[in-house]
């Protein structure tokens, strides 16, 4: 690569990169400000550092105004969520997209159909017959009913089988030559190969988990229920003196896991990439 | 469509492999679903104490409303322009991103964790940024001659929902764009580059035509996305005005339904919107498949 | 109808024994009956809300109370709405004033206050609540509906440093409208303020206030209160005289829009605005943040529509007892003990100068100024006085429409559009009339199922 080109894709990527760390950093330099700084209209672009210690404060101590308790277990809830909606998402379609891709079964693309075309609305637009539902199955109130309802996932599925079909024919025959049955070809073959795919979906769908907030508002009723998303929310009032400094510090905290994630999870895009140089 | 040529044998095992998902959107789709439509049919008070039905009234009413015809235009440009903006943005820098050079695994860090921001804080963000008073951007807007006040300029209003809209879904887009690029072989391109090939003319013979299924599953989840995802951002930041140059379709239900109560008129658009979507599929898959692309 | 029933009983049933171990609530110190609370008070006032249930669960032994936060006053009454439905409603749910039509309507759902009164023997005397405040949660005849919780009111805040640098005097605020638009100019020419005037809530207070303290019906059938045909008519000449007077001031550079609902509030703090309108609950907020002098003053009035002002219209929420299948007589006796328990002078003027919204019981309001809380906070009665301003009518106690959240909206739409120039004052208000009638059309169609 050339040096003036280089320096051109350095200089875009880090434009790129700015228009997204940027937004965050002024959250990170708001929440060490004084309470009523932003309601001031006051932006700082450096961190006061007699502020750094909200954080331990919203974590362990006395927590965010209006949440009586640290942070700390709502991050557990929402951690405990996330994980169980992006692997049971995961499980799910990497599974109905196998069949799907894979077999010739009677009324095969009605399945498909179903999943996809039913499954793009989300929850907020059907959110009391849904709620319904999930109160006659008894639902109301426990982790099953904050996660099941979110785990059928359309573009989850479309994106395997999309990965799947692009799978090389010869991939497969070779495996069947080896003896290899349809289970066998999932484990040792077909979930390898998409690695990278299942990494990308597996940030995503953490996210999402993480991220939700109707659900987890309408279905769960203990404040032991909790989840930091909702916690933030509650933080911030329409007609309340909202104090900015801790739903922002908060707002930092609750972005640490998903961060976590994503930086394991890199490991796999990069092993992606070697493993298609093969 | 693109079929593999190869396939097992059997169909117990995939129908059994299919069952979780079919179960979940039984349970949780097609059941709501059912319950939507039927609520569509019915005129009730929304504690269900009295449900009357009244046949199509309620579709009756949200085609002759023309307000409602005018979100729908209005819906459209909005997800065009959510959708380009954000793929566009995305597969540039994922390019960039994938290219050899130093230090790219910080830039990809950096352009991914983004997307863990909850939309509640990015409502907020852009609200620091853009307010007209006490935003951070205004004050430099004003030096170029742009008296900004999205909340009673509507195009100012539609362009803040639209940045706000698509800067949350650019590093989603990315991700995939990234893993996408990454699974293709790097022999390929490197021929290319033996051939002497630029790096603008190897992205558009090899790169995009190579990058079709994950563009064409990416437009699809954009086009999902702006269309119905993007009410909170747009609830914090304009509430569907200034008059209602921001209402979109998605807004419109949420509001009928979560903020009015009024759930026949909600339901009947929730039924309209599932209609939509459907014919948007199916509209997607005839278009890719004429093309020929491994969709 | 009988599905969902079904369906509620068999919520019912498996609810309990559906709670995973680790997913049930706490063991409690004393196995105490709960009682769910939901409310909508986030940040500092969902503190109180908990302290008020602590207090009642520290008086007496029988009941927990529970506080539980579900979200906006929107998502709270959705919430209560979807629970309902399912047959696991709470006890008790704040609704925010405007849904109070909604909840009327909603028959076996809810015990109404002189219900709940009837049925435990527990009485509450209506007599003993601000007027302003009763009047709007009551029926016609008087007995009350819902139990006053949250109530604030409009006023005026005034920056006292940019008043001063307008040539004016913060202690002596303009009375009348006319009044306010020439401090509102002064503060623009001889302050240079960069808002001279705003508002929040844009519809409570520049229409439905305005129609209360001018005696102007906003719609027929007083107000909606006694019946659901009632046909919206702010469309009247003072109500268009007055949008008129808005949109010349924006014209001028005197008036802000600062958006809908409480999206005003984001300005006034920043010190650079000179008059904003907004709920009277907002001063807990502004003293911490505010780095300037600033005030509480009366609502202006306009002497050529009534010579002088009536009492100002209440916001806020209260709270509605909700019904479950099973709910036993001792659970509605331990509910109405707790609004007995909310509605004591020490715990409303408690609650009162916790959060800035006003005493909702008259004896409330004199134990707070018996213990001299007006006079160390002066202007924290500016509130009071304007609530108890004149006698209250049959055009000032509140409006009684269906789907209320709906037509504000509607009329801030249509406001805006006349902002932007593309329709006159009476086109607005016409239109926001026509479609507001609509609305409320519908709302009457599916009350009457």
């Amino acid at each position: 690569m050339t040096g003036g080109r280089g320096l051109l894709v350095h200089a875009m990527l880090a434009l790129g990169a700015a228009l997204f760390l940027l937004p965050v950093w002024l959250v990170f330099c708001a929440a060490t400000q004084d309470v009523g700084a932003i309601n001031r209209g006051e932006i700082a672009l450096l961190p006061r550092r007699d502020g750094l210690s909200i954080f331990g404060d919203v974590l362990f101590g006395s927590g965010p105004a209006g949440a009586d308790r640290p942070v700390w277990p709502m991050l557990a809830l929402s951690f405990a969520m996330a994980l169980a909606i992006a692997a049971g998402k995961i499980v799910v379609s990497v599974l109905s997209a196998y069949a799907v891709a894979f077999f010739r079964f009677p009324l095969r693309m009605v399945c498909f159909w179903v999943i996809f075309a039913t499954l793009m609305l989300p929850v907020e637009v059907r959110i009391i017959p849904t709620f319904e539902v999930v109160a006659g199955l008894g639902l109301i109130n426990s982790f099953g009913g904050l996660v099941v309802p979110l785990l059928a996932s359309a573009t989850a599925t479309l994106l395997f089988r999309q990965a799947f079909l692009a799978v090389p024919d010869e991939l497969m025959e070779a495996a069947r030559m080896d003896g290899a049955g349809p289970w066998r070809f999932l484990t040792d073959i077909l979930i390898p190969t998409s690695a990278a795919n299942i990494a990308a979906l597996f940030v995503i769908l953490f996210v999402y988990g993480w991220n939700q907030y109707l659900w987890p508002l309408l279905v769960a009723t203990h404040p032991a229920q909790e989840t930091i998303v909702v916690g933030i929310v509650k933080m911030i009032g329409t007609e309340s003196a909202t104090e900015w400094n801790r739903v922002m510090a908060a707002a930092m905290l609750a972005l640490l896991p998903p961060v976590l994630v994503v930086l394991a999870m890199q490991r796999w895009f990069v092993k992606g990439l070697t493993d298609g140089e093969k | 469509m693109s079929e593999r040529r190869t396939i097992f044998p059997g169909w117990r095992l995939p129908l059994l492999l299919l069952a979780p998902q079919l179960l979940l959107t039984a349970l949780f789709f097609l059941w709501p679903a059912a319950g939507a439509i039927e609520a569509s049919l019915m005129r009730g008070d929304p504690f269900g104490l009295s449900a009357r039905f009244v046949g199509l009234d309620n579709f009756t009413e949200l085609f002759t409303d023309p307000l409602y015809l005018a979100a729908v235009g209005r819906t459209l440009l909005f997800c065009g322009a959510v959708s380009l903006l954000s793929l566009g943005l995305a597969l540039v820098l994922a390019v960039l991103a994938d290219s050899a050079i130093r230090g790219r695994a910080f830039y990809r860090t950096a352009l991914i964790w983004p997307y863990a921001v909850a939309p509640v804080i990015a409502a907020v963000v852009w609200i620091l940024l853009l307010h007209p008073q006490i935003g951070a951007l205004p004050p430099l807007l004003s030096r170029l001659g742009i008296v900004w006040d999205y909340r009673l300029d509507g195009t100012q209003a539609m362009i803040t929902v639209i940045l706000a809209s698509a800067w949350k879904q650019v590093s989603y887009n990315f991700i995939f764009f990234l893993a996408g690029l990454q699974s293709i072989p790097a022999a390929i391109v490197e021929a290319a580059r033996m051939d002497g090939a630029g790096p603008l003319r190897r992205f558009w013979t090899i790169l995009f035509p190579l990058l079709a299924p994950t563009t064409g599953f990416l437009v699809t989840v954009n086009i999902a996305y702006s269309a119905f995802e993007t009410f909170g951002t747009i609830e914090a930041l304009t509430q569907g005005g200034p008059a209602q140059a921001t209402q979109t379709l998605v807004v419109k239900v949420y509001r009928d339904g979560v903020v009015n109560l009024d759930l026949g008129a909600s339901s009947a658009q929730s039924v309209v919107l599932m209609a939509g979507v459907m014919l948007l599929t199916l509209l997607q898959f005839r278009l890719l498949r004429r093309r020929g692309d491994a969709i | 109808m009988n599905r969902r029933h079904l369906l509620a009983g068999a919520a019912a049933l498996t609810a309990a024994a559906a709670l995973p171990a680790a997913f049930a609530a706490p063991a409690r110190a004393q196995d105490r009956p709960v009682v769910t609370f939901w409310h909508a008070m986030s940040g500092p006032l969902g503190e109180e809300v908990k302290k008020v249930c602590d207090a009642f669960n520290a008086a007496q032994s029988a009941v927990t109370v529970a506080p539980v936060f579900k979200g906006t006053y929107g998502e709270t009454m959705t919430a209560a709405i979807a629970a309902f439905r399912a047959g696991q409603a709470p006890h008790l749910v704040q609704v925010f004033e405007v849904g109070t039509g909604s909840m009327l309507g909603a028959g076996p759902a809810v015990r109404q206050v002189w219900q709940l009164a009837q049925e435990t023997g527990i009485a509450f005397d209506p007599a003993a609540y601000m007027p302003a405040v009763r009047s709007y949660y009551s029926l016609p005849d008087g007995s009350m509906a819902a139990m006053p919780f949250n109530s604030s009111t409009p006023v005026m805040w005034l920056n006292a440093d940019l008043f001063e640098r307008a040539g004016l005097d913060p202690a002596a605020p303009p009375a009348t409208w006319q009044e306010v638009a020439a401090a509102a100019d002064a503060l623009k020419t001889k302050a240079s303020a960069k808002v001279a005037m705003t508002t929040a809530w844009p519809t409570w207070v520049m229409m439905e206030n305005f129609g209360a303290l001018h005696d102007l019906p906003y719609a027929t059938k007083a107000n909606g209160f006694e019946g659901l045909d009632a046909e919206l008519v702010f469309n009247a000449p003072p109500y268009v005289a007055q949008i008129q007077r808005l949109l010349d001031m924006a014209k001028a550079g005197t008036f802000t829009y600062g958006g809908r609902g409480a999206a005003g509030d984001q300005i006034f703090p920043v010190g650079e605005t000179g008059l904003s309108f907004n709920s009277s609950a907002v001063r807990a907020a502004f003293s911490r943040d505010a780095k300037f002098r600033f005030a509480a003053a009366l609502l202006p009035y306009d002497p050529s529509v009534r010579a002088s002002p009536n009492n100002s219209i209440i916001g806020g929420a209260s709270l509605w007892t909700m019904t479950a299948p099973r709910r036993t007589p001792a659970e509605y006796k331990a509910v109405a003990d707790f609004l007995k328990f909310i509605s004591q002078p020490d715990s409303d003027a408690r609650w009162s100068k916790a959060t800035g919204y006003v005493p909702v019981t008259l004896a409330g309001a004199g134990l707070s100024l018996a213990q001299g809380y007006y006079a160390r906070t002066p202007g924290a009665d500016i509130a009071i006085r304007q609530l108890n301003r004149g006698a209250v009518t049959e055009n000032s106690k509140g409006l009684r429409l269906g789907r209320l959240p709906e037509i504000r909206t509607i009329i801030e739409e249509e406001f805006e559009a006349a902002l932007q120039g593309r329709q006159g004052a009476q086109a607005a208000l016409d239109s926001a009339v026509a479609r507001g009638n609509k609305v409320l059309r519908e709302f009457e169609k599916s009350m009457r199922g």
